[in-house]
């Protein structure tokens, strides 16, 4: 093959590649796109405040025993709250996957409901927790670490699952207005999703280690 | 108009300049590494030969590698000057250069980096000697105290609530082993030949007890005690230097270490406790 | 969907007043633009503050009435506070990494470079752009107002090591100003986040036909590793300062153990640990280096294949090696922290991983060179400086195999000799980068050349000053000199030091004299500086195609197509020695 050739041959390839230029190479548009490196880097500072936790658990002398602070029934019902709602959610974007904006919309509402759910029984919890003492610096139960990092690790995604719940909502509410996107609804299910996984790891983490 | 011969002068003066600025790099370079009037501080440590020869040995492996690239870098630059005439080689692979440079580096990295890990085992895995003396040094904003346990050869219980101008650390007086503990500011002394444990703590923030002589440097941590061991091999008066950033006063919070003789350092311990 | 189809109303808008147009801008460019000049504003105040830093450690006790005149706070009576001295580190370390180079690097050359490079006709998302834009210059207003704020502006240094930032008692300046600087840095994580995942995104999505991953100029390939790191490492600096913040005003403990005592006064804290706030930051310090870096390089990579009028000594291994420092980069941290109380059985690791990730470097090092064999290499200023980076990268690279082997660090950690490293690998050597960036994109970015002479002048000062500033660095720290330390005369072992000291201020003076050359430059040549034509230094990648400067939507009609790599400088086939992305192949002998 001839220099000429070769580099004719390269171009055909070049073009021919999902990877070539004037594509996108995950059929992902970049909102999407977006939301996903978006989580990937917000994973991360969740990884940091984990880690905090880990490292305050690893030197503190005794954690207390969470089974005796906390109402487990509650927190169930929250993590089986949330991940319904994240259920109902994928059945939101399966709608749209299908161009059914009704349906999506009524699944979106669905999930703003489990959402609000969550944040209820949180506020609850965190009132409770408040009313037997705990404070950021303090709690009755021993070291002062626990009752931090439980303020901060679930008041962070607190503040995730109510930024998710008003994201969820201005979709659902431009959709009532006739700005409907299907990409949109799906965008936000990767958010949505992501509060989940987040919170299984809390879960995991905090309530049952 | 590359090839005017002004353009191929000027290409000239600015090789031949660079190029030659480069070699005065190295020369100076060399210079300041082989006149040695600043260098390390004269050592009182036998024990960290080590470190200072595992740095020579650094010093001269990566001094080659410095010669040889500013070497080339300088003969590149005057020998592929433009000189208005000709064209660039396209040429812009060569596994068998990469592959080799590649393994050169890497071979030499890990033979560095496994003596270095002796030297790094031989300070922080190692025991101390049992005939050791034992001493605590605690740092706070911006003084050293360092503390003997004396005669029981065992350190009081100290409290934090207790500390006041007075009782710097904080000792428990009634705890008995506390009674006897020996609490100086800003002095340590140790006696020579005689491995010293240094047991190091601190009160407010993060310090750092460097010993410049002694190629020794551990950070005082608060919340945590950290036991390194030294062995001063020759008698004298050093410096203990602070070396983490503490506040304002970071410059100023120094110690005095003396190395002297065990008659002369059982003595002096005798006279504090007194 | 057509990702490319979603700007081509920008093109349309050119009727905007000036407001809309230079300042509340949501064209790449003129972001680009005003990263670079809101940077340099920051670049001259830490400048100077580093003037004040020489100044005082080489006559440390004398009087300057004047200066006592011009800061009367700092330095009462013309003699400085030990204080003012610390927190004039502090703030210059701080400025220089963020609001200096990671501002003009990623920020700066990622919002110019990116979408022309790859042939798009904005970012992905110019508002997102305009917005990371924004909350850097309030971050830079937050830094700024550190100085007058009660108290002053923190001491404890870049770094800020708890527990004396979490401690507002511990010093004056950790009040007040140590929250400026946490606002400072939460700011900047989230302009650097917003950039990040723009630059990502428009790299992977709006590449224009045949401009594969691997026909990437070496620049855009290295913006997209850094702009990964960032999108790694910036969150955990976000989380490690919001932890920072609870411990500061809302009482926790993260970072503060129990049984402290500030001045004999109890603190209240208890329960946490100092080293978590070190393993926090350094886990995104750093790749934070590496962010910096890494741009540099790939500016210098095009810059000295362009002069060379050769190309690029394997691409495909840079590219490999760019990617394996970024992937390296994350398991480095704990060499800052050898003696830190760390358990020594993490030094011994992290020796190992530093010391893995000089090989990568040392491969890059040798292919910069070897693009130089057999070249035809063109003096201009842009090429000097990358020359000049490619020399301080390896000075200083190789001060950190010093360091990088643990039990040499117990001696120079927190020393001169770090000072001196980081100096010559991160401050200098990548604000050479910069400067050559700049030298070599200025007509593309304003339509004019700047002046050659000027130019060289300024990297003949710079290359001099910058050598006696930072290589004797290394022979004080060697010799003991501690770093932030406001008068190392205290010591009687370092006394001796003073001629030293008093050289490298001497020096440092000179080279920051020298860069007025280059500020003298860089605005005549905006008014007065001859008109570029497009492709002023015949080089081949996408940006030189369109006309100088670029309209709004960068090209005029089409985007072009992309039908080769970015190097084919003197190649075989073609008469000129060089020859642009978008030039046809020659047409093959024999018909398809
Ligand atoms: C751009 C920024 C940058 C870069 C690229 C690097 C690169 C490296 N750094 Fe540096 N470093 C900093 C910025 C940077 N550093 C900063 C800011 C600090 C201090 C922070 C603070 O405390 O304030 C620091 C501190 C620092 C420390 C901590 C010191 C201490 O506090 O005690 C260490 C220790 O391991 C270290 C090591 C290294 C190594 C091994 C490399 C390597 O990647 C270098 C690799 C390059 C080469 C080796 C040169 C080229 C190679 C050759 C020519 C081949 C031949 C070589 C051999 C055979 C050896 N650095
Ligand atoms: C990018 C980083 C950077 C840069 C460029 C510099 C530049 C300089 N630095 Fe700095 N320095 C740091 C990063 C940097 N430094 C850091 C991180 C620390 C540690 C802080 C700490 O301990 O917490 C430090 C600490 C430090 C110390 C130690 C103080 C101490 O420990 O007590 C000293 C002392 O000499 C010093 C001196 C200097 C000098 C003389 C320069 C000179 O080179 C200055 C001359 C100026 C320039 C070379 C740049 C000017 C550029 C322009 C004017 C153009 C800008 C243009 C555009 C943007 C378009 N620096
Ligand atoms: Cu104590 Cu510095
Ligand atoms: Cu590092």
């Amino acid at each position: 093959m001839s220099h000429s050739e070769a580099l004719a041959a390269e171009q055909d390839r070049v073009l021919a590649s999902a990877w070539g230029g004037g594509k996108s190479p995950f059929a992902a548009n970049w909102g999407k796109l977006m939301m996903w490196l978006f989580l990937i880097s917000d994973a991360l500072t969740f990884v940091a405040l984990i880690a905090a936790y880990g490292f305050m658990r690893y030197v503190s002398p005794r954690w207390p025993a969470q089974a005796e602070i906390f109402d487990m029934r509650l927190i169930g019902f929250m993590t089986f709250t949330l991940i319904s709602s994240s259920a109902v959610m994928a059945m939101a974007v399966g709608a749209a996957r299908t161009h059914n904006p009704k349906l999506a919309v009524r699944f979106l509402f669905l999930t703003i409901l489990g959402g609000l759910i969550f944040l209820g029984c949180q506020a609850y919890e965190w009132s409770h927790f408040i009313g037997e003492g705990a404070r950021l610096w303090s709690n009755p139960w021993g070291v002062p670490q626990f009752s931090a990092c439980f303020f901060v690790m679930t008041g962070f995604h607190g503040f995730h699952v109510t930024t998710g719940v008003i994201f969820l909502l201005v979709v659902a509410l431009r959709a009532a207005a006739g700005r409907y996107s299907d990409e949109g609804v799906e965008i936000a299910g990767l958010y949505w999703h992501f509060i989940d996984v987040v919170w299984v790891f809390i879960f995991a983490l905090f309530y049952l280690l | 108009m590359r090839d005017s011969d002004g353009n191929r002068a000027a290409g000239f003066i600015e090789a031949g300049f660079l190029a030659l600025l480069l070699v005065i790099l190295i020369a100076a370079a060399l210079w300041l590494f082989f006149q040695r009037v600043w260098w390390f501080p004269e050592l009182a440590s036998a024990r960290s030969l080590a470190v200072d020869r595992l740095f020579e040995l650094t010093l001269l492996i990566t001094g080659i590698a410095f010669v040889m690239v500013h070497g080339a870098l300088a003969f590149f630059i005057v020998r592929f000057r433009d000189r208005g005439t000709g064209r660039a080689l396209f040429w812009h692979d060569s596994h068998a250069l990469e592959i080799s440079w590649s393994v050169v580096t890497l071979v030499i990295l890990t033979v560095l980096v496994f003596m270095g890990q002796r030297v790094w085992s031989d300070v922080y895995f190692s025991k101390a000697p049992d005939n050791a003396v034992l001493v605590e040094v605690t740092g706070e904003q911006f003084m050293w105290h360092a503390r003997y346990p004396g005669s029981d050869g065992a350190f009081g219980a100290t409290d934090p609530k207790l500390i006041t101008n007075t009782n710097i650390l904080g000792l428990d007086k009634r705890d008995p082993a506390a009674r006897d503990d020996v609490v100086v500011d800003n002095t340590l002394h140790l006696p020579v030949n005689r491995p010293a444990r240094i047991r190091l703590r601190a009160k407010d923030v993060i310090h750092s007890f460097y010993l410049p002589h002694f190629r020794t440097k551990q950070d005082a941590v608060p919340g945590m005690t950290i036991e390194i061991w030294i062995v001063p091999s020759r008698e004298g008066q050093f410096e203990i230097v602070c070396a983490e950033l503490c506040g304002l006063g970071h410059y100023r919070m120094k110690a005095m270490l003396t190395v002297e003789s065990q008659e002369a350092y059982d003595k002096w311990l005798k006279e504090q406790a007194g | 969907m057509g990702a490319l189809g979603t700007h081509e109303s920008i093109t349309a808008d050119h009727k905007l007043g000036f407001f809309r147009r230079y300042i509340f801008s949501l064209d790449h460019k003129v972001i680009g633009v005003q990263y670079i000049l809101t940077a340099m504003v920051m670049a001259i105040v830490g400048g100077l503050l580093s003037m004040l830093i020489r100044l005082q450690l080489a006559w440390p006790s004398h009087q300057w009435p004047w200066l006592g005149q011009v800061i009367p706070t700092g330095m009462e009576g013309g003699v400085m506070k030990p204080e003012f001295y610390l927190s004039l580190v502090t703030m210059h370390g701080t400025i220089m990494v963020f609001f200096l180079l990671t501002a003009v690097l990623a920020g700066g050359f990622g919002n110019f470079i990116i979408p022309l490079q790859i042939g798009a006709r904005d970012m992905a998302f110019p508002f997102l752009n305009a917005l990371s834009y924004w909350t850097f210059f309030l971050s830079c207003l937050a830094i700024l107002s550190a100085f007058f704020v009660v108290g002053g502006a923190p001491l404890g240094g870049w770094t800020a090591y708890a527990p004396l930032s979490a401690l507002p008692q511990t010093g004056p300046g950790q009040g007040m100003g140590m929250t400026m600087w946490i606002v400072a840095i939460g700011l900047f994580v989230f302009s650097s986040l917003f950039g990040a995942l723009n630059y990502i995104t428009t790299i992977l999505n709006l590449r224009t036909k045949g401009m594969s991953m691997m026909r990437l100029p070496l620049t855009t390939w290295s913006l997209l590793i850094t702009a990964i790191l960032g999108l790694l490492a910036f969150p955990v600096l976000l989380g490690a300062a919001i932890l920072l913040f609870f411990d500061r005003s809302g009482g926790t403990s993260f970072f503060i153990p129990g049984g402290l005592t500030v001045g004999e006064k109890l603190v209240s804290h208890a329960g946490g640990h100092p080293l978590l706030w070190q393993h926090l930051f350094w886990f995104f310090g750093h790749p934070e280096v590496y962010i910096v870096i890494l741009p540099a390089m790939g500016i210098v990579s095009d810059i000295l294949s362009t002069f060379s009028r050769k190309p690029i000594f394997s691409y495909k291994t840079m590219v490999l090696s760019m990617s394996s420092i970024g992937v390296l980069s994350f398991i480095v941290w704990g060499h800052h922290m050898f003696v830190s109380g760390m358990n020594p059985l993490l030094g011994s690791a992290f020796a190992l991983t530093t010391l893995a990730i000089a090989v990568p470097s040392a491969i890059k090092t040798f292919n910069w060179l070897f693009t130089l064999w057999g070249a035809r290499i063109r003096f201009t200023a842009a090429m000097l400086f990358s020359i000049g980076f490619v020399s301080l990268f390896v000075s200083g690279g190789l001060s950190g195999i010093f360091l990088g082997n643990s039990a040499v660090d117990i001696h120079l950690h927190d020393t001169y000799f770090v000072v001196a490293h980081f100096h010559l690998i991160m401050a200098v050597a990548p604000v050479f980068a910069m400067f050559a960036g700049l030298y070599y994109w200025f007509p593309k970015m304003f339509g004019r050349m700047m002046n050659e002479t000027l130019g060289k002048l300024h990297f003949w000062g710079s290359l001099i000053g910058v050598y006696c500033v930072f290589f004797t660095m290394h022979v004080i720290g060697m010799a003991g000199h501690i770093r932030r330390t406001y008068d190392p005369y205290q010591y009687e072992f370092l006394k001796h030091l003073q001629p030293a000291n008093i050289f490298i201020t001497k020096a440092a003076f000179i080279l920051g004299a020298v860069q007025l050359l280059f500020l003298i430059n860089f605005w005549w040549s905006l008014f007065k500086g001859k008109k570029a034509t497009d492709n002023p230094w015949r080089a081949n990648s996408l940006e030189w195609t369109t006309s100088t400067p670029p309209p709004h939507g960068n090209w005029e009609g089409e985007i072009p197509t992309v039908c080769r790599w970015p190097y084919d400088y003197s190649a075989p086939g073609v008469k000129e020695d060089f020859a642009l992305q978008s030039e046809p192949l020659p047409a093959a002998p024999s018909g398809k």
